[in-house]
């Protein structure tokens, strides 16, 4: 034992040495020419003023938008404000930060205690919502860039059957759904990753992103505005907001009278026709169905709560720790070393298996809880969706549809009454 | 028929009113919610030098090509040396500043005599493109001065920063812009 002491000394602090100087494997130099160490010039980030900025233009445009949609009725004006927008949003600001993607940042706001949201952020999300509570859509007329490059883009509208463009107007609900549970779970921002035009508007990105891009605008020239219509998440709130307007765009200045010249005109088919000449169903029989639908809301709800709840640990394979742990796991059970960065970068990290594991249980946990009020809002817009079917209220005017209209004003220039100003 | 007509508008009139009050009352407390936790400084997206295990995703995934994040050199800890891990492939036979010998597929790092036996290793970040050779070969073989950062003045400050979707240590992670970078020998 006392011949073994200086031996542990020395290698007590050998080892005490590799941790203190554990960076330096060797020397700093000491100069005797009296060389100065280089400093590094690192950019600072653009000012926050900027981002300020960028809210002020937002309600700028949506102002001007309103104006142009509501009051002045100039459909030259909104494509006017569509290339601002474009070029503002788009390819100057290059997409980021749209109001789209917001949702994501309330959303894990909402629900992470270590993630503040940026100010703009949040003031994206919501001045176009109070905008489409107090005047429809006009976000998506003129404001909002991915709307802008697309209707733009679309000259040459043909319609959809209506069974299709029912059907495919469900997909952003669970868009929605599914991109608000990713982003609360923290796990990622799904509508920024499959953003289509954020491509376009850097001039950079993944070719598949540019091939889908491309793709969505070139459906676009006939199918107007694919994205808007059949993915577009936020489109979802701004249509839930927009059928309570308070005002809203009308088809004609002054009153209508049924000439059906703006019929058939609307590429988003979004123009209720006046029904005074149409059969209609015998009242007790709708109204028969309107209370079977009515009542089958909360059973759509719990049949979406139930289904996503057991879809969670699915869904839960979005987290990066999720899969790495289930990565981590078939490289035990089958023996085969893994191939991924992800795995090689755990095994230098130190991290044990075991707190992973905790860790991929607490995420699937989050999961579990979060899944099924996405499942029941989904149920939830399919019930009142069917509802709607039911419903049917006497009209003696073409009116938009005050969630499905984008306040584009293609229908303006088909009414022929004019009002002078 | 008149009276008939009144109930149903006012019937729907209800409708209205319930469903606007249903959708203002999240947007209001949202905000308010929301309120304690904004910050205006806003953030970006930086990586962590001591997280990072230089598996070269950063030139590949970033959205911008060539990608945000470059090297950068931390003077004070580097050692100056001859024989760099950073600089010189392994291997090399002969210590020189010849291409074949280089580390760096751009040549973006400048090799310069300082005194005898010190070399000063500088990035060109015009060259440099982020795939982080130099910077495993310096935490290979050196004292780990090479590291890199996301440079402000290309980064476009995503929504989601796609490198940090596909970091495989975690390393990327939003920062207060006031701080913006994460030095390494400034810790």
């Amino acid at each position: 034992m006392k011949k073994a002491l200086p031996y542990m000394i020395f290698l007590l602090l050998f080892f005490w040495h590799m941790v203190l100087y554990a960076q330096d494997r060797f020397p700093r130099p000491e100069f005797e020419s009296g060389h100065v160490y280089p400093t590094n010039q690192m950019p600072t980030p653009r000012a926050p003023g900027w981002e300020h900025l960028d809210v002020i233009v937002l309600i700028g445009a949506l102002i001007m938008t309103t104006w142009l949609a509501l009051k002045k009725r100039s459909r030259q004006g909104l494509i006017w404000m569509s290339v601002f927008s474009l070029a503002y949003f788009g390819f100057y600001r290059q997409g980021c930060i749209c109001a789209v993607g917001s949702v994501q940042n309330v959303s894990l706001a909402l629900f992470n205690t270590g993630y503040s949201i940026p100010i703009t952020a949040l003031l994206f999300f919501i001045i176009p919502l109070l905008f489409a509570l107090a005047y429809g859509r006009v976000f998506c007329a003129g404001v909002c860039p991915l709307g802008a490059i697309q209707e733009l883009t679309g000259i040459k509208p043909v319609k959809l059957p209506k069974s299709v463009e029912m059907i495919l107007a469900f997909v952003p609900f669970i868009y929605l759904a599914i991109a608000i549970l990713f982003a609360s779970t923290n796990s990622q921002f799904l509508i920024c990753r499959y953003d289509p035009f954020v491509g376009i508007f850097r001039l950079d990105a993944p070719y598949t992103m540019i091939i889908f891009g491309a793709l969505l605008l070139f459906s676009g020239i006939f199918v107007n505005r694919p994205y808007c219509r059949f993915l577009c998440p936020y489109g979802v709130l701004l249509n839930i907001f927009s059928r309570f307007a308070g005002k809203h765009l009308t088809i004609t200045p002054a009153e209508c009278t049924n000439c059906r010249l703006c019929e058939e005109v609307c590429p988003y088919d979004a123009i209720i026709p006046s029904d005074t000449e149409q059969q209609r169903e015998e009242p007790q029989k709708s109204r028969k169905r309107f209370i079977l639908y009515f009542l089958m809301v909360p059973l759509f709800a719990v049949a979406g709560a139930v289904l996503l709840y057991n879809l969670a640990p699915a869904l839960s394979g979005a987290n990066n720790t999720v899969r790495l742990a289930r990565e981590i796991r078939t490289e035990k059970k089958t023996g085969i070393e893994s191939e991924l960065k992800d795995v090689a970068a755990f095994k230098e990290s130190g991290k044990t298996e075991l707190e992973l594991f905790s860790e991929e249980e607490l995420i699937i946990e989050r999961f579990r809880n979060g899944s099924p009020w996405a499942g029941a809002f989904l149920g939830i817009s399919f019930g009142i969706g069917m509802i709607s079917l039911t419903i049917r209220s006497k009209r003696s005017e073409y009116k938009p549809h005050q969630g499905k209209c984008y306040s584009c004003g293609r229908c303006f220039k088909y009414c022929p009454i004019k009002v002078k100003a | 028929m008149k009276e008939g007509k009144n109930k149903y508008q006012s019937r729907r009139d209800f409708v209205r009113i319930a469903g606007k009050l249903i959708v203002t009352v999240p947007l209001i407390i949202i905000p308010v919610f929301l309120a304690k936790k904004t910050s205006a400084s806003g953030y970006v997206w930086q990586i962590d030098p001591l997280k990072c295990t230089q598996c070269g995703q950063c030139k590949t995934n970033c959205i911008l090509t060539p990608s945000a994040s470059k090297c950068v050199h931390a003077f004070r800890m580097c050692g100056y040396c001859d024989l760099c891990g950073g600089y010189l492939r392994q291997g090399v036979k002969t210590i020189s500043t010849g291409a074949e010998n280089q580390l760096c597929p751009t040549g973006a790092i400048t090799r310069k005599f300082v005194e005898e036996p010190y070399f000063e290793y500088t990035i060109n970040e015009e060259l440099c493109d982020g795939c982080a050779k130099c910077v495993k070969g310096c935490g290979d073989f050196g004292n780990g001065s090479l590291y890199m950062q996301i440079r402000h003045d290309r980064c476009v400050n995503c929504n989601e920063c796609s490198i940090a979707r596909t970091c495989p240590s975690n390393a990327i992670s939003r920062i207060p812009a006031n701080i913006a970078y994460l030095a390494k020998d400034k810790r």
